[in-house]
């Protein structure tokens, strides 16, 4: 028997303008945890998906078991036992639990369906491993964290033994991700290796055995890590020191920009209220982070500030105007940027290019248009200044299409193109999510130098240590009210955990107002 | 030959390409079909369906008689596609456009250019109630602009054959099933020839054919140069993120379908006020506006790219017409139908020559 169970040698692929993966080689010992680290763009899902058969190398070989194989689509890797649990779940959602496991391997005696020993085996391999989840219920109402058990489930119902995890922790609960590296822990006694695509150096440390380090497409080392630090690690990734706290003086909070007043929002299925009378206030030079768990209430409260969700009752007034029923545009104009939660449906319009994209909240203004002709010069002019400013990376610059920027790039695009309006109050939703360390200091960088311009930030994020790090006050939703209000400097992680979860509350919160 | 490559490498080229190659494909099955049908006349078949177009100057004058509505046709189509609505209803707001355009023509003794105003006034109209109800209730503009068709299609008919008037055997004709002969009923409803009839010996030419190229320019400057293009693309491509940045994507949908159906109301307005076409009574769609499909997809909605894909469709057109009568009608439509819906394939050429480009220059690379 082979050391490695997969072995990627000297892999080189190539993309228009860009080589992805430039002669890497990565090997996966048996029963370990190896991580993949890189920053955005360093070529981690190529790598992977070259491995799952979603693409085909350039030039390179794959071997399993010291066996060279040829892995030419996804069916291929499902034969050499290899599986997947994608970034963004590859799961449909109006089939159940059980019904998503078996999509493609289905049971069935002469074409009809027999779902029992199925069923079995799922419950089976679920109370095993830890994973609960109903077999019967629909994948369209079940958490997030759920829904990753569904493809962990997958995976193991077809006794993969390489399990590929592309940044499987970027849409859990700091308790969600806890519980996953557990499982993970879980799968390796099993005999079962591990491929985990990360870039929170946390998690490295606390599950992984060794870690593979690429940067813009080379591979950087491998390194035990045990005999390694996230300091060492974050240089390998980045190629320069990182800090990894963030720099910040104090400075005096001035004027009231944002105040939410007893504010009242319907939840987006319309059944009850996602908010659920909240009244809280952003002044001139602080960052105020509304931190909680997914799902309670942060969508719809930024939705019914930023004009994306109508308000049921209640008042919002920025820079003292009252903007609850204003239109968007209008809400812009009176100095809004939103950073959107979701860039991909929000943020960016995908099938346009950089500089368009760049120019979304300000095509309209007279600087970029003349009579409603747009003046291309200026436009080309601004987004290379901005490309420039912000350090978007793209094959083709300005006329590259979003789509096919990195994750990273695409979220400093929207960065750039929100700061850049220059706005009075920077209401930004998990502007972090998915990214690498470079690209989080560096987004953290610019959220402090609007509180020290003077500006106001509202902040929301699941993300504990930027919620500690980044926020002047932290207020935490939980259910659609506000239970609690903290110095970031006089609260630990778990007593914010405490009131994140419901077990605890200052009650004189929500009467008074933050 | 890096610099052959580096030319076909642009997005626009291997667009053009995956154009042409297709159509030959899309030919290569219509001589297939010639073959089955009839291999005796085949290859003479197929050589006339190539030249005649060109043969001679009336039978060109044919073709851009015939281009110049499905180009409109084409250009509401693609301008819908570009918006993300599938705009199905263009041969109803054809039909519409073509009543208000012969009605104010011979029932109004109104000139031409009223006639093509009103034509595109009409189709506007028409186009309007489903993008209305796309952008208000979120209804599917696919099912009702089918129904529209329909709806448009019967109360043409139906006001015709109640609007004496309107029908030929009123201006001295025998038959009641059509409208009125155009050059009786009222000369000045004839949309101008400016002598290009007699240069090119045909009595279809006129100066239709530069009124949809103009419109094909104008849609152009419209969707690549202005903020209200920018903003129709926007919402078409990203409806949530144009919300997001406060676009009205609700009044973008109903204009855009307003303006697609002025272009296709304007097509029946062009065909109908020609003087050599006569709007007959039946119960079927007219495949005109259903051809502005494949004239927008053969050009990938390109507003430049659909004048020369609906010059390609007319070209075939007239010159499947010129294999009667060896081979029966039906036969040169499936012909017809096989080369234009396989020219459609534009799409999947470009996808596999962008492939083969990346995969040459790693070969060239290795070396």
């Amino acid at each position: 028997m082979s050391e490695y169970i997969i072995e990627m040698i000297n892999i080189t692929k190539e993309f228009p303008g860009i080589k992805a993966n430039d002669d890497i080689t990565l090997q996966l010992k048996h029963g370990e945890v190896h991580a993949l680290l890189g920053e955005n763009g360093a070529g981690k899902s190529t790598l992977m998906s070259i491995l799952f058969g979603l693409y085909q190398p350039d030039t390179g070989v794959i071997k399993k078991e010291g066996v060279e194989v040829k892995i030419s689509s996804p069916n291929d890797a499902n034969a050499l036992n290899i599986g997947m649990v994608h970034q963004h779940f590859m799961l449909v959602e109006r089939f159940s639990v059980l019904d998503n496991i078996i999509l493609g391997v289905e049971p069935n005696k002469m074409g009809v369906l027999r779902t029992q020993e199925a069923r079995e085996k799922v419950i089976a391999l679920s109370e095993k491993y830890g994973l609960k989840v109903d077999p019967d219920a629909l994948v369209s109402e079940i958490t997030v964290g759920m829904q990753q058990r569904v493809e962990l489930l997958k995976m193991l119902y077809r006794d993969n033994d390489v399990l590929i995890f592309d940044e499987p922790t970027a849409v859990l609960t700091p308790q969600e991700i806890e519980e996953l590296l557990e499982i993970m822990r879980n799968f390796t006694k099993e005999g079962k290796s591990i491929l985990f695509i990360t870039h929170k150096l946390n998690e490295i440390m606390a599950v992984a055995d060794r870690c593979t380090v690429l940067r813009k497409g080379k591979y950087v080392g491998t390194v035990d890590i045990k005999e390694t630090t996230k300091e060492k690690l974050s240089m390998m990734m980045v190629g320069r020191k990182i800090s990894l706290k963030v720099d910040k003086e104090e400075i005096e909070t001035g004027k009231e920009i944002l105040a939410v007043e007893k504010l009242v929002v319907a939840s987006r299925t319309g059944k009850k209220n996602a908010v659920k009378g909240i009244s809280f206030k952003v002044r001139a030079g602080e960052i105020v982070c509304i931190a909680g768990i997914d799902g309670n209430g942060q969508t719809e409260l930024v939705s019914a500030i930023t004009g994306l969700m109508k308000v049921n009752a209640g008042t919002i007034k920025l820079l003292g105007e009252d903007i609850t029923r204003m239109n968007i545009r209008n809400r812009s104009k009176t100095g809004l940027s939103h950073i959107p939660e979701d860039r991909h449906k929000h943020g960016l319009v995908l099938d346009f290019t950089l500089e368009q994209n760049l120019v979304l909240q300000r095509y309209w203004q007279p600087a970029f248009q003349n009579a409603g002709f747009i003046k291309a010069d200026a436009v080309r002019e601004y987004a290379l200044k901005l490309i420039e400013q912000y350090d978007v990376r793209s094959g083709q610059g300005p006329i590259t299409i979003a789509r096919n920027m990195s994750g990273g790039n695409q979220q400093k695009a929207i960065v750039a193109r929100e700061i850049d309006k220059n706005p009075d109050l920077l209401v930004a939703v998990q502007p972090t999510r998915g990214l690498d360390v470079g690209a989080i200091e560096y987004i953290h960088k610019q959220l402090v130098a609007q509180r020290n311009a003077g500006k106001g930030v509202l902040l929301v994020s699941l993300e504990l240590d930027e919620v500690i790090n980044v926020s002047d006050r932290i207020l935490v939703i939980f259910e659609g009210e506000l239970v609690g209000e903290f110095d970031p400097k006089e609260v630990s992680i778990q007593e914010l955990g405490l009131y994140m979860a419901g077990g605890k509350r200052q009650d004189d919160l929500t009467k008074e107002g933050a | 030959m890096h610099k052959v490559r580096g030319f076909i490498a642009k997005r626009g080229t291997i667009s053009l390409i995956g154009s042409l190659v297709s159509i030959i494909v899309g030919l290569l099955l219509g001589l297939l079909l010639l073959l089955y049908f009839n291999p005796t006349y085949a290859l003479g078949g197929f050589v006339k369906i190539l030249t005649t177009g060109f043969g001679s100057p009336e039978k060109f004058a044919k073709v851009l008689y015939q281009a110049a509505p499905l180009i409109l046709t084409g250009l509401s189509v693609g301008l819908a596609f570009k918006t993300g609505l599938f705009n199905i209803g263009a041969t109803g707001q054809y039909t519409v456009g073509a009543f208000v355009a012969l009605v104010l023509g011979i029932q109004f003794q109104m000139p031409w250019y009223i006639g093509l105003i009103g034509a595109a006034a009409g189709g506007a109209v028409w186009g309007f109630f489903p993008g209305i109800c796309k952008a208000l209730f979120n209804v599917n503009e696919v099912i009702t602009s089918i129904m529209f068709n329909w709806i448009g299609l019967f109360m043409t008919n139906l006001c015709f054959a109640n609007m004496p008037k309107m029908l030929a055997n009123y201006w001295g004709a025998t038959n009641a099933d059509r409208t009125a002969n155009l050059t009786r009923a009222n000369r000045s409803a004839v949309i101008p020839k400016m002598g290009l009839d007699g240069l090119f010996n045909s009595n279809y030419m006129n100066i239709s054919i530069f009124i949809a190229v103009l419109m094909a320019v104008a849609v152009y400057i419209v969707m690549q140069k202005t903020t209200f293009g920018y903003e129709l693309k926007a919402c078409g491509y990203n409806r949530d993120a144009s919300t997001y940045a406060g676009i009205n994507a609700k009044k973008n949908i109903v204009l855009s379908m307003v303006i697609a159906g002025a272009l296709a109301g304007l097509a029946g307005g062009i065909y109908y006020l020609s003087g050599t076409a006569q709007y007959t009574i039946v119960k079927s769609l007219l495949a005109m506006g259903f051809n502005g499909i494949p004239v927008a997809l053969l050009a990938t909605s390109n507003p430049v790219g659909i004048i020369f894909s609906g010059m390609f469709v007319s070209y075939i057109q007239v010159g499947g017409d010129s294999l009667q009568p060896e081979f029966a009608k039906e036969i040169i439509d499936i012909i017809i139908a096989a080369i234009i819906y396989l020219s459609a394939f534009a799409l999947l050429i470009r996808g596999l020559i962008s492939k083969w480009i990346s995969k040459k220059e790693r070969e060239e690379g290795e070396q």
